[in-house]
Parts: structure tokens; sequence; C-alpha cells
């Protein structure tokens, strides 16, 4: 079996699944559960200085569901702990004498002064916790105040505290990114200048997730008003992959270690994260959802995707989609495939033509019985076919190999790489080399 | 009373209170909110769907569905209504499994199809527990149609006329109006009176007259009725039942099985009605199959159904069989009646197996007994008393088109009428299209483009 131990920046966990900072981090209840569940770490909820903030006392949460009510997105206005720092102290460290393996992790926000960094550091080092995250990410409430998101949005803000915190703590420290802002890539660049041994993303995306229509507020309602939250859940799962795919790629931060957030619900969901250049992976709505019981399947299916695949350690997959990761004017434009529909898995439902006829290209034939069959000589392979079906595996696309005509245009495969900065109609292409 | 399942003879009460309401209650309950949300989610919203093309009546299924999805049952009944005013009874007693659902891409995707039927009961339920009729009538035209028959035909017939704005008279025979809703199909698939409340529901629509306890050919007379009315139309069943020909028919305790079918749902206590200890029934129809399992319902030790053919060939369909075969009903298949045996009251059938051949169906000489006490025929119904002067097509009124018979100004549709296959969503079709050709025809095809 697959060894899933990971050594992030210093910490070490026996697997890379780490609940993230948020409500089921925020007590040692909870977290004893986690460990005992077989979570690799935790990030504890973010500590700040007393006196404790207060939340509200009506619905922190509101959701997006998919079909069957599946939940595919939560949005919460919960700010950090609200209970004394002593406590939170206190069980901190009573967990991790009790679980020296798991990984203790300690998310902070706390104003950005100097001193109350000072102030809060070595109380947390005493813990014996093994790193901090600085939750730069919030974007709701704690943003009001200045801090969370307020920090992050702003790089020189993040290169200060992260200066701060590595001058004051011989503690790991890891920045926790929000993804509500133009290119994530300069707040990584920020925590990497500031010294910073990690960032981690992507902290929650601003939303507002439903609008209740008889009272007219924004869900979910405090007494007649909502305010937005932050968003979480499989649905910004493709934005998070986006960011750190952006970040680890990046020839000024390439390299700086990253803990993966934003969505994973599965094992799968984490070995992309991993092949993306994230280290681990730290999860919270699918604990939500279904449990601390999740990482059960995480942990197998993890361990057994990467015996398949002769992987032997978490280190071996981080990183490896990553130099697959490119920008659109180097793709292939010599690359031409076709749907092709499977008609024993076909079931008839018509969905791809309806898709192909009506909002793309007229590409997919209906016959009277039924039969639906790829128009060759219209196909653009623009797969919306494939994503609207609803048999896995029916609709795929296939490559034309080399020298093969393009019934569309015509013309045959050419084999060579050719993209858009040599291609003619680009105002800007360069002549291909002389 | 101390009767029980193992009591000889033909008794009443042969099970307890309890068993009764179990028995007689809504075999397959309807969905509750959740339930239906559920099932609306599997629904793939088609495109051009089959379940659509399956339906006679082509209710636009992946739109209702998506609107019970959304959180709008009530547009989606109006959806479901606009194509099928009987669509609340529809759902209850459609063969699904053979049409719609029968159709539906995810019969073959994983062999279970979207619950089409019940979520139909859902939205349709919804509508009809609102204290309002969804549906208004047009400014009124001046013109009287006369429908003979308020059985699912005519009942689609003038609801369909009345909201163009027509004046309708809908005359029955029996005492009830609802034709086979009423009083032909078994009572756990429309409980609690639901079919008297949907005729009744239906007939707010305004406009309609109803005069029930009169019948063609002896109160009626369709020379009078074309005179008195701008259009007739004729959703008159199939009244007559087919004889057994088999000797011993007269013996007491063989019945029709439509009668009984129609008492049983009639009777307010069920516990007040016979049933043998061993029952026969000769058929292979959904009539043979109401008959039987009710018959088991009632109590009856053993219930068993004869058919002539191959188990492919039953009218019933093989959701029907299992049903049957589910309470307890034992179904022989390629066996033909010989004679009823008895003195007086029946104590058997002969029959004699069958082969099917060049020459149509033959006894190969074989022959063997099934006791009984008590005997259903449920051997098919046919046209009984046409007025004079309608061509026929074989034993049913010829239609051409929307349900337009051989004399000028008078329509047919549903069983009476060649093309009618013994469904209710087919005889609503049928009096739904004839309603809007008798529309067009009344006020010109001019006036109707033009509305």
């Amino acid at each position: 079996m697959a060894n899933l131990a990971t050594d992030f920046v210093g910490i070490k966990s026996p697997n890379p699944f780490w609940l993230a900072s948020a409500p089921p981090t925020d007590k040692e209840y909870n977290v004893r559960r986690a460990f005992e569940a077989g979570w690799g770490g935790v990030v504890w909820k973010t500590l700040g200085l007393d006196p404790h903030i207060v939340n509200v006392n009506g619905p922190r949460y509101g959701a997006v569901w998919g079909a069957d009510r599946r939940l595919l997105g939560l949005n919460n206005i919960e700010l950090i702990t609200d209970r004394p720092l002593d406590v939170n102290l206190r069980e901190i460290k009573a967990v991790k004498r009790d679980y020296p393996d798991r990984a203790m992790v300690v998310s902070l926000m706390v104003p950005c002064e100097e001193d109350a960094w000072k102030t809060i550091l070595p109380l947390v080092e005493d813990t014996g916790a093994d790193g901090i995250e600085l939750n730069f990410g919030c974007p709701h409430g704690m943003s009001e105040r200045g801090m969370g998101s307020a920090v992050g949005q702003v790089p020189e803000y993040i290169e200060m505290v992260a200066r701060w915190c590595k001058q004051h703590t011989r503690m790991p420290v890891i920045v926790k990114l929000t993804p509500n802002i133009t290119d994530i890539r300069y707040p990584a660049r920020a925590a990497k200048a500031g010294g910073a041994d990690a960032v981690s993303l992507i902290n929650t995306v601003s939303s507002i997730t439903s609008v209740n229509l008889d009272t007219m507020s924004p869900e979910p309602m405090i007494d007649g008003k909502g305010s937005h939250g932050g968003y979480c859940g499989p649905a910004v799962k493709p934005i998070a992959l986006n960011m750190v795919a952006e970040i680890a790629r990046d020839a000024e931060t390439a390299g700086l270690p990253i803990s993966g957030i934003g969505g994973v619900t599965t094992w799968r969901d984490a070995a992309e994260f991993l092949a993306l250049g994230a280290g681990n992976v730290q999860v919270c709505t699918a604990a939500m959802t279904y449990g601390f019981k999740v990482v059960q399947e995480m942990i197998s299916g993890l361990s057994e995707w990467m015996d398949e695949k002769g992987y032997t350690s978490v280190a071996e997959v981080s990183g490896r989609a990553v130099p697959n990761v490119t920008d659109w004017q180097y793709l292939n434009l010599n690359y031409v495939a076709k749907a092709r529909i499977d008609q024993d898995s076909c079931i008839k439902c018509g969905r791809c033509f309806a898709a192909c006829e009506d909002t793309s290209h007229q590409a997919i034939s209906m016959s009277p019985d039924r039969v639906f069959e790829v128009i060759d000589e219209e196909c653009v392979a623009c797969n919306l076919c494939v994503n609207v079906c609803p048999v896995e595996g029916c609709i795929t696309m296939e490559p034309l190999a080399a020298g093969e005509i393009d019934k569309r245009t015509g013309r045959p495969v050419d084999p060579n790489y050719a993209n858009w900065t040599t291609h003619p109609n680009n105002p800007g292409a360069v002549k291909a080399a002389e | 009373m101390s009767n029980t399942p193992l009591t000889p003879g033909v008794v009443a009460g042969r099970l307890s209170p309890e068993e009764y309401d179990r028995n007689f209650g809504d075999a397959y309950p309807p969905l509750d909110e959740h339930e239906a949300l559920v099932a609306a989610d599997r629904c793939y919203f088609c495109h051009d769907a089959p379940c659509i093309a399956a339906c006679p009546t082509e209710i636009d299924i992946p739109l209702f569905i998506r609107q019970i999805q959304t959180g709008m049952p009530q547009a989606a009944g109006r959806t479901i209504f606009d194509q099928n005013i009987l669509g609340g009874m529809c759902a209850r007693v459609c063969p699904t499994e053979t049409l719609c659902e029968g159709a539906c891409v995810r019969e073959a995707a994983e062999g279970k199809p979207v619950k089409i039927g019940q979520l139909q009961r859902f939205a349709t339920d919804t509508v009809m527990a609102k204290d309002a009729h969804p549906f208004r009538r047009a400014p009124a035209t001046g013109r009287v149609i006369a429908v003979v028959g308020a059985g699912p035909a005519g009942l689609a017939c003038a609801h369909r006329l009345a909201m163009h704005g027509h004046d309708v008279v809908v005359m029955d025979g029996r005492d009830k109006p609802g034709g086979l809703n009423e009083y032909g199909i078994a009572t756990y698939k429309t409980p609690g009176g639901f079919a008297q409340a949907e005729v009744e529901w239906l007939l707010r629509i305004g406009g309609i007259t109803v005069k029930t306890g009169v019948r063609l050919g002896r109160e009626l007379a369709l020379a009078e009725l074309r005179e008195d009315h701008d259009a007739v139309f004729l959703g008159i069943g199939l009244a007559g039942v087919n004889a057994l020909r088999a000797e011993g028919e007269a013996h007491d305790h063989v019945h029709d099985a439509v009668d009984f079918i129609a008492d049983l749902r009639q009777a307010t206590d069920k516990r007040r009605i016979a049933v043998g200890r061993r029952v026969v029934v000769i058929g292979g129809g959904m009539t043979a199959v109401d008959a039987a399992v009710q018959a088991k319902l009632l109590g009856a030790e053993h219930v068993t159904m004869v058919y002539r053919r191959t188990r492919e060939r039953m009218g019933a369909s093989a959701h029907e069989q299992l049903h049957a075969v589910s309470k307890g009903v034992q179904i022989i298949t390629g066996a033909a009646p010989v004679r009823i045996l008895g003195d007086g009251a029946v104590t058997g059938v002969e029959f004699a197996y069958t082969a099917e051949g060049k020459q149509g169906l033959t006894t190969a000489g074989e022959s063997f007994v099934v006791p009984a006490d008590q005997v259903f025929k449920a051997i098919g119904q046919k046209l009984e008393a046409a007025p004079g002067g309608l061509d026929l097509d074989g034993a049913k009124i010829a239609v051409t088109g929307p349900g337009r018979t051989s004399l000028a100004g008078v329509w047919a549709g549903g069983d009476c009428a060649i093309g009618g296959d013994d469904l209710t969503v087919t005889a609503v079709k049928e009096g739904r299209d004839a309603a809007e050709d008798i529309h067009a025809t009344l006020m010109g095809a001019a006036t109707v483009a033009a509305q």
C-alpha cells in the first residue's frame, strides 16, 4: 500500500488530509473525533485576541444544491472562534499532547499591528502546535474590521505580516490566501517575499447563495437582512484548482509549498490538487456534509490509485500535472478531435442533440428512431455533448491521427505542433524560427 | 360474521374489517413532496422525449416534471391538463409501464424509469386540491353539442367544447357519470371516490349539463339528437359482453366480470360482497386481472385466471400480471373453457389445452378441471345497440380523422369507435380531438385559425 505520510514544511502527518480551519476544528471535542476518524491533521479554527468576537444568533449557512439535494456549495457568515483565547489554547495543547503524530496547525487573525502578532505567537507556540496559518482570507465580517481578506487583498500587508510572524516565531508560517482578488499570483509572491513557508488556498469566495423571494432577503437571512458570506464546497473546486496551478507554475513562486483547499470531497479531488502542485489538502465542506468518516474513503481511494499508478509517496504525485498547465496561446492548433457516440451505451435521451443543435454547431444528427450520430463535417470537438450526456463514457472525444482528413476543413491533420503564436491570423504572430 | 377464506360456497365477510380496508385502500399511495422531488430529479429532460411520444395524449412530461422540480406543481398540473383533462385518473390507471415509463430512457439506462405516473398524480392532485378550476371558457358561441356517454371520451370532449365556449349536454345511461372510470376500474386503483370528484371538478368549467339514466336507443334517438343540437359526439363505450359459448354458462354463480367490478366499486361496504372460496376467472385482459385480484382481496382462498393463448398475448400488461401473481392469483395460459360444470350452482370449469397454429387456436384434446364455486367471464366487451345509419368497421363505429362518423355532424370516440384500445388515456385523446374538430367545423376553419 502506498505510503500517504507527508511532510509539509516540516509538519508531519500520517496522510495528506487535513481539516481546514473552520467550524469542524473549533473545539477539542470535534478535533478529537476527527483524529479518531483518521484525519491526518487539523488547522484549528482561527484564533483572535480577547475579547473574543461574537457570532450572529440566526442562520450562519446558506447552500446550493444539485439533483437529489446533493450539497454543491455552502456559504457561511460565521466569524473566527467565538470562544476565549485561553480556552482554545488549553484545548490545543491537550489534543496535541494526546495525538503527537497528527499535524496541529493553528489559524490566526489579529489586527495588522506588529504588537498584536508578537503577543499571540508565543502563546500558540507554547501549546506545542506544529505551525500557524495566517487567515488572510475570510471575506465576511472580519474584513470589515481590517482583517481577513482586507489584508489578503493587499500584497504589501501580506508581506509585512508574514515577515513579522517569521521574526517572532520558530513555527512554520502558512499564509492562507483569499480568492477574492484579480490575480492570485500577487498575494502568493508577497507571502513568499515575506518569508512565508507555504501558502494555502483558497479561502471562501464572496457570495450570496440565494434570495428568499417571500421576504426579499438574501439567504442566510438574519432578521430580514442578509450579508455576503464565503462560498465553498464542490462548486468552488475549479476556481481553486486554477489558482493553485497559477501559483505552482509562476516562475516567482515555483516550488513554494501549497496546501490545496476548495471543494475537496473525494480522493480524486485530492489527487487533482496534488497533481497541480499542492503538497497536501485541506477539507471542510465534505466533512460538514457527511461527517468525519469521509476521510476513510479519501485515504483508501488515494492509496489504491497511487498503488495502481505505481506512486509510492504523496510527494511523487505532487506537481505532476503542472508542466501540462499552459497558456491558451501555446495549445496545439493542429490537434484535431471528433466526438464519437457509443451506440451500445447510448440511452437515446437526445440531450447531445439538443445541446449541439440549439447552442452549438449542428454536428449531431437524429434519426426518426432516435439514433444520434456525429456529423464530422460540422463537429469542432467542443465537448459540449460529452458534458451534457448523462451516461459516462458514452460520448468521447477521439483525436484524429496525423494525416487523417478532417472532414470539417477537408485538410489532413498536420503532424506538427503549431500554436497561435505562429498562426497567420494572429496579427502579432512571430515568424517561425528562421 | 364468522366466515373465513375457507368457508365453502359463495359468501360475504370472509375477512376482518381491517383487512378489507387495507385491501381496498390506495394500492399505490401518493408521493409526498419529498418523494416527488427525489423522483423528479431523475428526469433527464430529454430532447423530443420518447415518453411524450408514448403518451396517447402527448403530455409534455419533461416539462411538467421540471415544473415539479422547480417547486411549481400547480404549473405542472396545468401542463398535464392542457393535454389531458382526466390526467388525474390517467395517473392512477394508465399502464405506464407500457406507455410513458416504458419509453423512459432511464428504463434503458438502469431498468428503472422515472416515476412519471406517480409524479403526474402528485401534480394533478395539487391542482385539484385547490378550490379553483384552472381553465376558463371562451366567450359563448351559442352552439349546443350533445355528448352521449359520460365516460372518459365524452367527458374529455365535453370539457374541451365547453372551453371553446360551446354549451354541452352530456347524457349517460348509468346513475352516475364517469363511465368505466366509475364502474370499470378496480377499487384499489382509484379509491376515495376519486372518479366522481374528478367529474365534479371537470364540470366546474361550466357550460356542461349532465343527464343520467338516459340511454341511446331507449330514451334517446340519434336522429332527434342531431336535430336538436349543432353536433353530436358518441362516446358510448362497449356496453355488451361477449358470451363464452361454452356449455353450462347458465349455472348459478357464473357472472360477467364487468358486473362484479362495477358492483364492488359501488359497494360502500366491501364486507357485503359475496365471493367464492374457489374462483375461476376466464380471460386475460385488464378486466380479468381486476376481477381476479379483487376476488382474492375479498378473501377467496383460490383464484385462478385462465387464458386461452400464451402469456405474451395477454391483454393485461406484464406489470398487471405480476400484480395479480403477487396477490396470490394463479395464472394458467394456453387453455380454453370447454364447459362449466355443476348442478344448479357451478362446481368447476373444464378446460382444454390449446395450441396456436396456422388454423388459429385449436384444442389438443387433453383437458383438465379447475374446481370453482364462482366463475367470472372476462373475454371482452362489444358494442351494443349502435344507432342505425352509422357505418361500422367490424364491430365498432367507423370513424375517419378525429372521430368523424359516416353521418354529418356526428363524431365518435373512445372504445365504441374504431381505433379505441380500451385505455382511458386513448379515450381522452379521442374525445379531445373530436372536440377540436367539432369546434373547427362549427366555427369555420378561418374563425378557429384567427383565434
